[in-house]
C-alpha cells in the first residue's frame, strides 16, 4: 500500500507543478530555475538520515557529501535567487 | 504527540508553502516574496528532518551544513548576471550528485541490522533490501548521476572552458546504445540481489556518470537553454526517486514540482525552435544542409548617422541577444534607452524565448541595468506592432531574428519563429563582423534594403552613440 500512496503523491503533485509553472511569464524564467534548483535541495532532510543515522564509515561519509552538496544547492539557489528578483523593478519605481 | 507525527505534519506545511510560493512566482510583483515563501517551506522541512528519530550523530550534519551554506552564499553574491547560466548548471549538478549520494548511503542504512528496525517503524524495511527500494535507489543514481556529469559538461560548455560546439563522432550511437544496455543490465543484476557491496552497483554508477557525459557532448552552444532547463527538470526528479528511497513524502512533492517546473520550460524552449526534444538533443546542428545562398550588399552606418536617424525616431525597439551578455553591453543598451525616453521616443526590450543561454536570460541582464520590466515584451507582443516601429536596434542576436525561418524552406531553421524585425521601418544590426549565427546558417535580414549595419563591439557602438547625444 506504501508504494501506491507515494505513488499517489507524485501524480498529485506533478499535475499539481504543470498548472503553477504553466502561468510564470518568460521574464521570470531565470529566476524560476534557479528557486527551482533550491527547491531540488530538498534532497538535504533525506541526506540527513543517511549522514546521522547508523554507524557506518561509508555512510557517514556518502551522507556527509550529500548534505553538503543539497546545502550548497538551497543556500545558493534561494539567495542568488532573491539577488536576481531584487532588480527587477517596475516602472513606478516601487520595486520588488 | 510524537515527534514523528509531528514531522509529518510539518512536512504537509512545508509542501503547502512550497506550492504557494511557486505561484507568487508567477508574477513578477510577488515573486520575490513567493522565493522567501519558499525558503520558509525549505526551513520547516529541514528541520522536521533533523528532528527524524533515527538520527544518532550530529556533528556531521552540522559540519557539511556549514561547509555548504558557506559555498552556496559565496556563489550566489559573487556570480556576475552574466554567468547565471553556468551558475545554473553547476547548482542542477550538485543536486543531482546529492539525490545519488543519498540513494547510494540508504543501503547502508539497510544493511546494518540495528536501523533497518528504526526504519522498519516507519514502513520503509522489512528486512534487507526489499526490490521496491533496490529500484528506487537505482534510479536515483541513475537520474542524478546524469544529471551531474550533464551538468559539469554543460557548465564547462557554457564557460567556454571546452569548445562549445556540438561534439559528434563516429560510433555515437553505438557507445550510447552499449552504455544504456549496459545500464539495464547492471541495474536487473544489483536489484536481483541488493546490497551495498554489490559489483553491479558500482557498474552503474559508471555506466550513469559516463551517461550524462554522452548525452550532453553533442549538443551545441546555441541549444544550451534546453539542455539547461532539461537537467534542471532531472534533478527534481533525482530527488524525487531519492524520497522514494527513502519513503519520504517531502522529496517526492518537492522534487516533482521541480521536475514539472523543468519539463514545462524545456517544452516552452523547444517550441520556440521548432524543434522537437528529440531532435535537439540527438542531433547536431552541424550537419544540417544549407539553404539558399544570399545575395546582395550590406550597408554598413556610422555612429554618427546612427545617431541622426535615433534622434528622428519616435517608437524605438531593441532586441538583444547573446552577444548583448558577451559585451556585457546592458547597461549601456539602458542608458541609450533612457535618452531616448527622455528624447520622445517609445521605447521597448523585445525578448524571443531562446535568445541567451537559458530561458529568460535576457530579461534577469536587462533587470539588472534596471529596465522597468513593464518595457520587456515578449516576442508574440511585439510582432503584430512591428510595422510601427521605426527603429528595430539587434544587439548579439542573429538566429532569432532571421527571415529565412519564415521565407526559405531549406533554411535549417524553417519554421522557427522569429521576431519580424525586418518588418520595421529601419533596422540596425550590432555585429562584430559578418559571421553567421550558432547555427551557422546566413542572415538574408543583413542584406535587406531597410537594415542598416553597425560594425564593432556592442558595447563600444552604444556608448558612441550616446555620446553624439551629449
Amino acid at each position: 500500500m506504501e508504494v501506491v500512496f507515494l505513488t499517489f503523491i507524485l501524480v498529485l503533485s506533478i499535475f499539481l507543478g504543470f498548472e503553477l509553472i504553466s502561468k510564470v511569464p518568460a521574464t521570470l524564467h531565470t529566476p524560476l530555475m534557479s528557486g527551482a534548483n533550491a527547491i531540488s535541495g530538498i534532497t538535504l532532510a533525506g541526506a540527513f538520515l543517511t549522514s546521522g543515522a547508523v554507524n557506518n564509515e561509508m555512510a557517514y561519509i556518502l551522507g556527509t557529501a550529500a548534505v553538503t552538496l543539497a546545502t550548497i544547492n538551497v543556500v545558493g539557489g534561494y539567495l542568488v535567487t532573491d539577488r536576481m528578483l531584487g532588480m527587477f523593478r517596475s516602472k513606478s519605481g516601487s520595486g520588488k | 504527540m510524537s515527534i514523528e507525527l509531528l514531522a509529518n505534519f510539518s512536512y504537509i506545511v512545508s509542501a503547502g508553502l512550497f506550492i504557494y510560493g511557486l505561484k507568487m512566482l508567477g508574477s513578477p510583483a510577488t515573486a520575490r516574496r513567493g522565493n522567501l515563501l519558499s525558503s520558509l517551506a525549505m526551513l520547516i522541512a529541514v528541520i522536521a528532518g533533523l528532528s527524524s528519530k533515527g538520527i544518532v550523530s550530529y556533528e556531521f550534519i552540522i559540519g557539511g551544513i556549514i561547509l555548504g551554506a558557506v559555498i552556496g552564499a559565496l556563489a550566489a553574491r559573487l556570480v556576475a548576471m552574466t554567468s547565471m547560466p553556468e551558475m545554473v548548471a553547476l547548482f542542477n549538478g550538485s543536486g543531482g550528485a546529492a539525490s545519488l549520494l543519498v540513494g547510494w548511503a540508504t543501503l547502508y542504512l539497510a544493511d546494518t541490522t540495528g536501523v533497518a528496525a528504526v526504519l522498519g517503524d516507519a514502513g520503509l524495511i522489512k528486512q534487507g533490501i526489499s526490490t521496491f527500494t533496490a529500484i528506487t535507489v537505482v534510479l536515483a543514481i541513475l537520474i542524478g548521476g546524469v544529471t551531474l556529469t550533464g551538468s559539469l559538461i554543460a557548465y564547462g560548455k557554457l564557460s567556454e572552458r571546452i569548445g562549445s560546439a556540438a561534439i559528434v563522432f563516429n560510433g555515437q550511437r553505438v557507445v550510447n546504445s552499449l552504455i544504456l544496455a549496459g545500464l539495464l543490465g547492471s541495474g536487473v543484476m544489483f536489484c536481483l540481489a541488493p546490497s551495498a557491496d554489490s559489483q553491479w552497483l558500482y557498474a552503474v554508477i559508471g555506466l550513469s556518470l559516463a551517461l550524462g557525459i554522452m548525452a550532453v557532448i553533442p549538443i551545441g552552444g546555441a541549444d544550451m537553454p534546453v539542455v539547461i532547463s532539461l537537467l534542471n527538470s532531472y534533478s527534481g526528479i533525482a530527488a524525487c526517486a531519492a524520497g522514494f528511497a527513502i519513503n519520504n513524502n517531502i522529496l517526492i512533492v518537492a522534487g516533482s514540482l521541480v521536475g514539472a517546473s523543468g519539463m514545462i520550460l524545456t517544452n516552452i524552449m523547444c517550441k520556440a525552435m521548432n524543434r522537437s526534444l528529440a531532435n535537439v538533443l540527438f542531433s547536431g546542428f552541424g550537419a544540417v544542409k544549407q539553404g539558399k545562398a544570399i545575395e546582395g550588399e550590406v550597408k554598413p552606418i556610422s555612429q554618427e548617422d546612427a545617431y541622426y536617424i535615433l534622434e528622428a525616431a519616435s517608437n524605438v525597439c531593441f532586441v538583444p541577444g547573446y552577444g548583448m551578455a558577451v559585451a556585457q553591453a546592458q547597461h549601456v543598451v539602458k542608458e541609450l534607452g533612457k535618452i531616448l525616453e527622455a528624447n520622445g521616443a517609445e521605447v521597448s526590450y523585445a525578448i524571443h524565448p531562446v535568445a541567451g543561454r537559458m530561458p529568460g536570460h535576457m530579461n534577469v541582464l536587462l533587470a539588472e541595468a534596471d529596465v522597468p520590466y513593464e518595457q520587456l515584451v515578449e516576442m508574440d507582443d511585439i510582432n503584430p506592432r512591428i510595422e510601427n516601429v521605426d527603429v528595430c536596434i539587434v544587439i548579439g542576436a542573429n538566429d532569432v531574428v532571421n527571415p529565412s525561418a519564415r521565407e526559405d524552406e531549406d533554411s535549417p531553421i524553417y519554421g522557427m519563429p522569429i521576431i519580424n524585425v525586418d518588418q520595421a521601418r529601419t533596422v540596425f544590426v550590432l555585429k562584430r563582423s559578418m559571421a553567421s549565427g550558432f547555427s551557422g546558417v546566413d542572415n538574408p535580414l543583413f542584406f535587406n534594403e531597410n537594415t542598416r549595419m553597425l560594425f564593432g563591439d556592442a558595447k563600444e557602438s552604444i556608448s558612441g552613440i550616446i555620446g553624439q547625444f551629449g
